[in-house]
């Protein structure tokens, strides 16, 4: 039954019968990411490790900024892997729609489908990452303990956070290639905003304002899960990141379900 | 069997035609935004936008088991009618029901992915189309045996011919199980004896498996033997609906009253010149007309003005084909005129051109200087009730058996 304004209830039973669809859209893209590529996978290595060198430097070693009982590249390295997350996934998420425009215009299936495709591709090169993290975890003789378990809730909480917002540029990009631009801008300019070098302790008095940024709580989480040193989680902190992810993720998914029947004739 | 699957009530889309600059970027559409608000404060609200409905009050309903073929010119609204029908885009107004799974194919391989092998975008492709994973496994040795592809299987489908690509793409869609199938005109690709296999696979899936297909295509001898019942659409609007021969003939002959010309009005530099005042594309017995069989003579009358004797007055006029290939042009020679109204006559008689849409094109030029060049109608030229022997219906040429031909026993 199609209306002159379809009713809304269809909607989540199709994205659930679509989800095959969803794994064969993130297997094609990371089938094919490296492909034509002479360094393939290792590209997703590259990246973090020279900002890691770059950042320990620095942070670490020009600003002296404390590192408590960590090595200062661990502490880098576990804030790295929490902003390369959602910086690959925002970004892939947020061009989503448009790179995937013939399907648009030809298929019918729950749109949502596309920008939570792009959040699978990220994870597997976070999955990457992450196996970088350990050689390091290996070097420094520094492993983490129990509190690592919890991690997957970080992740989680990048993921969301990461969709929200993909959501809100990935709808607004169908309309106004802006923010084709604006995308890379914000993921540059979000690095420094987020305390991927340095420690959030560091700034005590501006704790509260700096945690409405929701990687402030994820990036700290993410150094509570994965650094055995003495990193108290900061709790309000946490709950205004999770209280700015939910509103993120809500509005993102208001805005792109109610753009979401015109992206057909825009696109 | 009096069953609707497919009821479509008083189904309306529109677009919105922008006359001023459209807002593309965020600083149009805040630069728009302001403008406007200045207006309001001016009390200026004239709008810059004009409607325009693709579909206007659609109804019809479509039984299991059915063919449905949908025909109509090129703008008539099919491929709006399609996109709705498979939830691409919404109706701005009234309603559709179905009853059943749809697929469509809107164009042949959809989300096929150059790098991936032919194997993979079998999945892939399936995957988009609605399949489950199990379901394309279970079909997989049958769609690869359709599509003869067998020994490029692990090839990526970049290095494919565009045959065997087109084959590919059709065999995932055509081992779709949906009970309502959705066809464009992907038939048109490919060569003659896939076709063949095509139609006579939409045809099994119709009659044994009792699924209910939407066909359009401009290939009417296809829509001909395929289809049960037709819709003919006209300018948005259902003209007419039934069973399949019916439609075809006012789509043929009741089209004929009408053919529609257009004539740009004339510049202030041409009105003291010369210039075109009317196109009228005719039979031979003169009525209007834009459809014509293959080999049936026509004609194209052109009506035009001198304000003034000019020298070296040339009326011309060109045939393009729907891709955009200049075809033929044909030009009165040159003449010195008085001022007055003249009326010239292009009799198309000898060259035979192929089934298809043809633009006509109007040029009036003075010298070697180009006073008015435009296109005044689109023409068909349709492959039913052709007048002569044709060996086959496609992809004899676009220009047919215009040569002197002798047969001698020696």
């Amino acid at each position: 039954m199609l209306e002159a304004g379809r009713a809304e209830a269809h909607y989540w039973r199709d994205l659930w019968r679509y989800r095959e669809l969803l794994g064969f859209l993130a297997w094609r893209d990371i089938k094919v990411r490296y492909k034509q590529t002479v360094l393939g996978a290792a590209w997703a290595l590259i990246q973090p490790t020279i900002t890691l060198v770059v950042f320990t430097f620095v942070f670490g070693r020009l600003a002296k900024m404390p590192a408590g009982n960590v090595p200062y590249p661990l502490l880098v390295m576990a804030g790295l892997l929490a902003w390369q997350l959602f910086a690959n996934a925002l970004s892939s998420a947020s061009g989503s729609l448009v790179s995937n425009t013939h399907l648009i215009s030809k298929v019918y299936f729950p749109r949502l489908v596309v920008p939570l495709a792009a959040l699978a591709v990220a994870l597997v090169d976070f999955a990457i990452v992450g196996v970088l993290y350990t050689g390091l975890c290996a070097w420094w003789g520094s492993w983490p303990d129990w509190h690592a378990l919890l991690l997957p809730l970080y992740v989680l909480l990048v993921l969301l956070a990461a969709l929200g917002a993909g959501l809100w540029l990935t709808a607004l990009t169908v309309r106004y290639r802006d923010f084709r631009f604006i995308v890379p801008f914000l993921v540059q300019l979000g690095v420094f905003l987020s305390p991927v070098g340095f420690n959030s302790s560091n700034l005590p008095s501006w704790r509260m304002l700096y945690s409405l940024n929701p990687m402030v709580a994820a990036i700290d989480g993410f150094r509570w899960c994965l650094l055995r040193a003495d990193q108290p989680l900061y709790l309000p902190g946490l709950w205004i990141g999770l209280g700015v992810t939910a509103l993120l993720l809500a509005s993102g998914l208001w805005y792109f379900r109610r753009t979401e029947r015109g992206f057909a004739d825009l696109i | 069997m009096a069953e609707p699957v497919i009821t479509v009530e008083n189904l309306g889309k529109r677009y919105r035609l922008a006359h001023a600059p459209r807002a593309d970027t965020l600083r149009d559409t805040l630069a728009q935004g302001a403008r406007g608000l200045l207006r309001g404060w001016t009390g200026r609200g004239a709008s810059s936008t004009e409607d325009f409905w693709a579909l206007r009050d659609v109804s019809f309903s479509v039984n299991r088991g059915e063919v449905v073929g949908i025909i109509g010119r090129n703008g008539a609204g099919k491929s709006t009618l399609l996109k709705i029908l498979s939830r691409i885009t919404e109706p701005t107004a009234g309603r559709v029901t179905l009853r059943g799974r749809v697929a469509s194919l809107l164009e042949v391989g959809t989300g096929f992915h150059p790098e991936l092998s032919g194997r993979e975008n079998i999945f892939l492709n399936g995957a988009i189309l609605g399949m489950t994973r199990a379901e394309i496994r279970g079909k997989f040795d049958e769609i690869v045996a359709f599509a003869e592809v067998e020994r490029f299987l692990d090839t990526p489908v970049k290095h494919y011919s565009s045959g065997m690509y087109v084959r590919l793409a059709f065999a995932v869609a055509a081992h779709l199980e949906p009970e309502i199938l959705i066809v464009d005109e992907v038939l048109a690709v490919g060569d003659a004896a896939f076709q063949k296999k095509c139609l006579g696979k939409l045809q099994a899936v119709s009659q044994s498996e009792g699924r209910t297909v939407i066909f359009v295509s401009h290939n009417l001898p296809s829509i001909r033997g395929l289809c049960s019942t037709a819709v003919l659409l006209s300018e948005g609007k259902v003209q007419v609906t039934g069973p399949c021969r019916k439609v075809l003939e006012v789509y043929q002959h009741g089209l004929a009253h009408s053919a529609p010309t257009s004539v740009p009005t004339p510049t202030a530099e041409l009105r003291d010149r010369a210039y075109v005042t009317g196109v009228v594309i005719e039979n031979q017995s003169a009525q209007p007309c834009s459809v014509f069989p293959v080999g049936m003579p026509w004609r194209t009358r052109v009506r035009f003005r001198v304000e003034k004797a000019l020298p070296h007055i040339v009326i011309a006029i060109g045939v393009k084909s729907a891709d955009g290939t200049a075809i033929q042009t044909a030009w009165h020679p040159p003449c010195d005129l008085e001022s007055g109204d003249y009326e010239a006559t292009f009799n198309q008689e000898h060259v035979v051109l192929e089934a298809g849409t043809y633009a006509v094109i109007i040029g009036l030029s003075q010298g070697s200087h180009n006073l008015q060049q435009f296109e005044a109608a689109h023409i068909d030229i349709s492959g039913e009730h052709a007048i002569g022997y044709y060996p086959g219906t496609v992809g004899l040429g676009l220009v047919l058996n215009s040569m002197a031909t002798r047969l001698l026993k020696i």
